[in-house]
């Protein structure tokens, strides 16, 4: 408890140290593309479900707010109140997320990565060839998040204030999530699908509802990035950045909520940081790297690394119990 | 539920008249008629291969019958769903537990317990204090794995995975639970206890054992069925059984495979 305290303080406190880029470009994005791999850590850490179509949830809820609110394109933009935008973005991501579980619940491991990824690639395309509602390969422009009076979303800190919210409800909703009946049931079906389902569970249905949860967690995260960007086209919801979706949540682990953020930080920098060391094209060189040596080093991530150090520096003082044999365990607060 | 359904006359819980199952040109189990009265505590002998887990399968409705009909308290629930079996008051452990690893003992009790209560889509924690909760606690106590109840089930001893099975057949008021080689695996002191478990079961809960320790089935069962090539093949008292030459041929002699 004490550790989440201290955190939620420095990132309170965050934009007040820093000026508006980290506030905005690294701050508030990296929230939001932990809060899109949030989405996918649930699915993939707690369901067995690990799916690349994460993004395409996210981008169906960016897309809708383009096409139902404003923009300035001249495509569609029908100009509804930004609140009635909003639900039905987060409605739809939802739907849409529920269907895509509903195709792809049935499969196991790499066929469910592979349905997923084919959903992915097939919106993209989609969306690139359709003029009429999503303006193709231009995509849709001039999308603005709602002004309440003189505060405006889009100003660094209070959007950075929008996205750490959104952040942390989700977080702390997974992790109450995590030990409610629902959660318990999923992990269960992760670990024994037809135990599960001798017991009286209706695992598919558990699993198109974890998909439907997944989709408002990843729906949401999808509007505050169009806000972000102001913008949507079909190179914000391409595989590239599906894949990256799926490095996020990998580099920080997919045991804990917290790995996703952990994640999406550390993507974050590299993708600001890492350009100016070396240039555009070796950039996903370095993350390639990084990725491997991650996983390499830590099948769970960076928070695995973090358990693995303090386990040794633990077994370097004398131990006043048994060693956790669980690393699991670090992260139950019961 | 079964409450308000008028008393059945039938003094059986379970009956099975010539079921059977093939796989493809295999006969696993040929036509089996079998009747088990309630509270009955019966074990099944049988070489490996003879058809017991397969028997169990057709029972539980893990996978379908070939041909004839199983009644669980004289209603007809041949076509039924396990977990519509489980509801019933039907239950069973694995002879390979069925465990959910990385979730913890307590966890894992009551998931079972939930599966047969309803309500299993709850976004809501359920508290220690919750029914639900005392009965899987309860359960867990039923075969003393009280020390292990926060322990993820991964980190169990093959014994206490044992121990667990069994407390997830447990949960929900079971009327007839379907033990298939509860003691497999155990050292000489955990069959012991397991022997005083089974013995110590509340009256009304009625079992089939499948075991291959004579020792152990012999103690806990008032009938014994001796199963072989997919029939039964012989049924008697303990002591009739012991004492049985062709059953002490089939136990001692290899020529079945
Ligand atoms: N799902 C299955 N598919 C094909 N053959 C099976 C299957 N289950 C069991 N068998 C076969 O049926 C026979 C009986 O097996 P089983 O019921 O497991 O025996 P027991 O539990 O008495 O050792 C064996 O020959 C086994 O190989
Ligand atoms: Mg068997």
């Amino acid at each position: 408890m004490g550790k989440y305290i201290v955190l939620a303080a420095l990132l309170l406190a965050y934009p007040t140290f820093v000026g508006d880029f980290f506030t905005f470009q690294i701050g508030a994005y990296a929230l939001l593309l932990g809060t899109v791999a949030l989405s996918l850590q649930v699915l993939g850490g707690y369901g067995g479900m690990v799916s690349l179509s994460q993004l395409t949830v996210a981008g169906i809820a960016g897309y809708t707010v383009a096409i139902l609110g404003d923009n300035t394109t001249n495509v569609m933009g029908l100009g509804w109140p930004w609140w009635c935008v909003v639900t039905a973005a987060i409605a739809i991501a939802a739907i849409a997320a529920s269907l895509i579980g509903a195709i792809s619940v049935r499969t196991e491991g790499i066929y469910t990565i592979m349905i997923t990824l084919a959903i992915a690639v097939s919106f993209f395309y989609f969306v690139r060839q359709n003029y009429p509602v999503f303006n193709g390969f231009t995509g849709l422009a001039g999308v603005e998040p709602p002004r309440f009076g003189a505060l405006y979303l889009r100003d660094p800190a209070p959007f950075y204030y929008l996205s750490l919210a959104i952040a942390a409800v989700f977080f702390w909703a997974v992790r109450y999530e995590r030990h409610a009946t629902f959660g318990l049931a999923l992990q269960a079906i992760r670990d024994n699908p037809r135990r599960m389902a001798a017991l009286g569970y209706n695992v598919p249905l558990h699993r198109v509802a974890a998909h439907a949860l997944a989709g408002v967690i990843a729906g949401t995260a999808g509007v505050a990035l169009v806000w972000f960007n102001g913008r949507i086209s079909p190179g914000t919801v391409g595989v590239d950045v599906a894949i990256d979706i799926l490095i996020i949540a990998v580099i920080g682990g997919m045991r804990h909520p917290i790995g996703p953020f952990i994640g999406a930080l550390v993507f974050v920098l590299l993708e600001n940081f890492a350009i100016d060391l070396i240039d555009r094209e070796r950039f996903n060189t370095v993350i390639g790297l990084c990725f491997l040596a991650i996983v390499f080093l830590s099948p769970d991530g960076l928070l695995g690394l973090f358990d693995k150090a303090r386990q040794a520096v633990r077994a370097d003082t004398p131990k006043p119990q048994e060693p956790r044999k669980h690393p699991d365990k670090l992260h139950h607060n019961r | 539920m079964n409450q308000v359904l008028p008393p059945n006359p039938n003094p059986n819980i379970l009956d099975l008249s010539g079921v059977g199952r093939q796989f493809g040109a295999l006969v696993a189990v040929a036509g089996i008629d079998l009747h088990i009265k309630r509270q009955e505590r019966r074990a099944m002998l049988g070489s490996n291969g003879a058809g017991k887990t397969t028997l169990f399968n057709l029972m539980t409705g893990d996978i379908p019958v070939s041909q004839g009909t199983i009644h669980f308290k004289g209603a007809d629930v041949t076509v039924l769903k396990p977990q519509d079996r489980v509801r019933r008051g039907l239950r069973r452990t694995y002879q390979i537990s069925q465990l959910f690893g990385l979730l913890s003992v307590r966890e894992n009790v009551y998931l079972a317990a939930r599966g047969i209560a309803g309500n299993r889509f709850s976004l809501i924690r359920t508290q220690a204090k919750d029914a639900l909760m005392q009965e899987a606690e309860n359960c867990i106590s039923a075969v003393h794995l009280d020390d292990a109840i926060e322990t993820e089930v991964g980190n169990l001893s093959h014994g206490q995975q044992r121990q667990l099975e069994i407390a997830m057949a447990l949960v929900g008021k079971p009327e007839l639970i379907l033990f298939d080689e509860p003691a497999a695996g155990l050292s000489p002191t955990e069959r012991r206890d397991l022997v005083r478990l089974l013995k110590g079961l509340p009256q009304e809960i009625g079992f089939i054992i499948i075991e291959h320790d004579m020792d152990v089935a012999l103690q806990v069962a008032d009938l014994v069925s001796v199963m072989h090539d997919g029939r039964i093949f012989k049924e008697g008292t303990p002591d009739e059984i012991e004492n049985d030459d062709a059953v002490q041929a089939l136990y001692l002699g290899d020529g079945h495979g």
